[in-house]
């Protein structure tokens, strides 16, 4: 038999409530053994990987995230995606069907299932759509979707526009326990826009996108599942406005659930003036403004904004940390602001980014790796993951909190090179990722013993 | 054949005021720098004055104008400006060149880099084109309008105007009315206006005035709703275009009321400073911001700001391509 032994690291697991230094065994593919370090091993060969110093916990699982395959593979693959996931400590990915074809039938979702199992460095579980060709007229067969293994029902990058599809959508997917993700977005009030509404748009002479645009369709999601019954998660909250209602619906115990994205609770607005801009009283716009990289949707919004998410994260409010990971081409960024896509390539720098709230003291390492785990593993219904309880599937990931990082676009696995990090320093990184038992993803400067000694024990 | 003007010029130059290659806005303009143009435009004016309206300043170099949108006057004028400077100009726009056929600006400024063009005279439909376009070359690029971003000639033609007819722009009182929000011109004006030490009063209704506009990211302004408040007193009037689109998007309820709130008519003239200048960008909308009345009328400046175009613009062709040598 073969197995892996973490040793000497601090393990979180917040599914158990766990914060311990200790060792990790994994065996078989399967979490074997958590402990204390003098616990004796069962195994007689092992191999042995020393996390003294790092962080152990359950593989990451990213909500949201593009694959972009089928369609669009010249922006990603199955298999870069996969291996960009690797690289960030996510061991499931639940992908977007905003593909082309869309996933909308069981065909689509089959083939993205088959190429994952034969291609995919991690756990692929895709989403498919709410409405046949993400089209907003009619809902997709939502049974047979189901039967064939979807987690979710979304049809991100479009909200679904009309309210009253979304309400019987909503009343449909209760037969079936589907949790629709929606894109909110009120496509009247954002119409056109590119970047946040407010005064960096008003500074660069771009449309922008009121925080109303999404706070209109978060409470009318809301508004539904109350009346419904249904569960309804909110993609990538952006605003302070979206956190209050959504706050104040939780409170009401209305089954609603919500995701934040990384840019979002770490870059403001002002990022789309580029790395020049110098944040002094009337400065002028340096060359580098109009930086394409920071430009998503939701777009990012305000310092208050940022604040108020955090402290939604904080408290519960958003449940879980999703990248929203949209790799595209240069070519889909090199040009004019107005017409470069929306998107961030996260995956890579989810973690990096996410631990300068631990390091600032905004969140604590606990409620960070819930929000990765257990917390997402719940919205999906899929308790088996994201827990590094005995059985469990042997997802680890292993991060140094203090190593810290220049972004390279350039190796990222993901073929989306598209991020406003570039250059910039991050703490924290991903040192080894463990999927199913199979080491996926290894840090150069991570060590592995081969035939460990049998004894453990002292 | 140089006047005292241009040896002042010169030799400021020298001294090192003038370093940029780009002209994208007026807010990274130090009111020196601004100054300076101003002086050169001065000189000129004075060359424009001649019977012979020709100078061999520029000759052999390159001036490429890209327009990509529609536009008489910036662009003759530019034309004007480098011809007169003696420079080589091409005129390319958006139908005829490979603009149409999908090419992208980066690849487009590579081409005109390396077809010798010394500067790119750009007008582009998209904020921040010519700020693209000046980072992936080395040609001297000058915005001539990019969207609703930035339109830094006018913002210079317009001070030289002001400057010369009041003698200075510090301290006088210049209200722009109107579309604030989609106007290219009432941003570089509001930066090259407060350089220059005018106050600046902005009066639009709220759904034309952009957010944001008073935190200090941006220069200090007063917005004055009231048109017939806000002229009280003024020393320089502005009312900008209203696109007839404006209406039809929803931001008015009709052009009727629009007339009624903020159009410059003479009856609110006569609330201003009794010499005070109108002031337009052009093209104009006779009978919607502006009467025709006050268009043609006594204080009207709007001709003399074509003229001052061409002096403005042969200035930082000269700044930018000639002063240096």
């Amino acid at each position: 038999m073969t197995a892996l032994l973490i040793a000497g690291g601090r393990i979180i697991d917040p599914s158990q409530g766990i914060d311990t230094i200790g060792n990790l065994l994994i065996a078989d593919g399967s979490i074997a053994r958590v402990g204390r370090s003098n616990d004796a091993l069962p195994y007689e060969r092992y191999s042995v990987l020393h996390a003294a110093g790092m962080i152990v916990c359950p593989g990451f699982i990213d909500l949201h995230c593009h694959l972009r395959e089928p369609g669009f593979e010249d922006k990603e693959t199955i298999t870069t995606g996969t291996r960009a996931a690797a690289r960030g400590g996510f061991t499931t990915v639940c992908c977007m069907p905003n593909t082309e074809p869309p996933i909308d039938t069981r065909a689509t979702l089959e083939f993205i299932q088959t190429k994952a199992a034969a291609e995919g460095a991690v756990r692929v579980l895709p989403i498919g759509c709410i409405t046949k060709g993400r089209r907003g007229t009619e809902m997709v067969e939502m049974g047979e979707l189901a039967e064939a293994g979807v987690m979710a029902l979304s049809d991100d990058g479009n909200p679904v526009s009309d309210s009253r599809l979304m309400r019987y959508a909503l009343e449909y997917s209760r037969l079936f326990d589907l949790v629709l993700i929606d894109h909110c977005e009120d496509l009247s009030l954002s119409e056109g826009g590119v970047m946040n509404e407010g005064w960096v748009s008003t500074r660069l002479g771009l449309k922008g996108i009121p925080a109303a645009a999404e706070e209109n369709l978060v409470y009318r999601d809301i508004a539904l599942a109350e009346m419904t019954g249904a569960r309804v998660h909110i993609a990538h909250v952006s605003t302070a406005g979206s956190v209050a209602l959504i706050r104040s619906a939780k409170e009401r115990g209305v089954a609603v659930t919500a995701e934040v994205a990384p840019h979002h609770l770490t870059m403001t607005e002002e990022w789309v003036m580029g790395q020049g801009w110098d944040d002094k009283n009337a400065s002028p716009l340096p060359l580098s403004c109009y930086e394409t990289n920071a430009k998503v949707n939701p777009p990012l919004r305000t310092a208050r904004d940022v604040e108020a998410l955090i402290i939604g994260l904080k408290e519960g409010v958003l449940d879980a940390v999703a990248t929203d990971h949209a790799p595209h081409t240069d070519v889909d960024k090199m040009c004019e602001f107005d017409i470069a896509a929306f998107g961030i390539s996260g995956l890579e720098t989810a973690l990096g980014s996410l631990l300068a709230l631990v390091h600032g003291g905004q969140i604590d390492l606990m409620t960070l790796v819930s929000k990765l785990t257990v917390e997402p593993a719940k919205i999906i219904r899929k308790s088996e993951i994201g827990t590094l309880k005995v059985g469990a599937p042997g997802d680890v990931t292993i991060f140094d909190p203090q190593a810290e990082w220049t972004v390279d676009p350039s190796v990222f696995a993901s073929k989306g090179k598209n991020t406003p990090l570039a250059g910039h320093r991050l703490k924290g990184k991903v040192m080894a990722t463990i999927f199913a038992g199979e080491l996926v993803h290894k840090d150069e400067s991570v060590k592995i013993e081969k035939e460990g000694l049998m004894v453990a024990d002292g | 054949m140089r006047t005292t003007k241009q040896r002042e010029i010169a030799a400021t130059l020298e001294a090192g005021i003038w370093r940029r290659r780009h002209v994208l806005d007026l807010d990274d303009f130090t009111s020196e720098e601004v100054e300076l143009v101003l002086e050169t435009a001065d000189a000129m004016k004075e060359v424009l004055s001649r019977e012979i309206k020709k100078v061999p300043t520029l000759r052999g170099k390159t001036v490429v104008t890209l327009f990509c949108e529609p536009s008489t006057r910036t662009r003759v004028s530019f034309e004007q400006a480098a011809k007169n400077l003696s420079a080589d100009v091409i005129n390319l726009g958006a139908s005829g060149s490979s603009v149409e056929k999908g090419e992208s600006l980066i690849d487009t400024a590579r081409t005109l880099q390396a077809l010798g063009a010394d500067a790119i005279v750009m007008r582009h439909y998209h904020a921040g084109a010519p700020y693209l376009m000046a980072r992936h070359t080395d040609v001297s690029v000058i915005n001539g309008g990019d969207g609703c971003h930035a339109h830094p000639t006018q913002g210079l033609l317009d001070l030289y105007t002001v400057r010369d007819h009041l003698g200075t722009v510090a301290g006088a009182k210049v209200v722009i009315i109107g579309d604030i929000t989609h106007s290219r011109v009432a941003r570089s004006n509001i930066w090259g206006l407060s350089k220059m030490g005018a106050e600046v009063v902005l009066s639009a209704p709220p759904t034309l005035l952009p957010v944001g506009l008073s935190i200090p990211y941006f220069p200090e302004i007063v917005v004055e709703q009231n048109l017939d408040r806000a002229v009280e007193g003024a020393d320089v009037i502005i009312p900008l275009r209203l696109q007839r689109e404006r209406q039809k998007g929803g931001l008015l309820p009709s052009l009727r009321e629009y007339v009624q709130l903020y159009q410059l008519d003479a009856k609110r003239l006569a609330k201003a400073k009794p010499n005070a200048l109108v002031l337009h960008p052009g093209p104009m909308n006779e009978g919607v911001e502006i009467t025709r009345e006050v268009a043609h009328g006594a204080q009207s400046v709007i001709e003399e700001q074509v003229t001052n175009g061409v002096a403005v613009r042969m200035a930082l062709l000269y700044l930018l391509l000639g002063g240096a040598q």
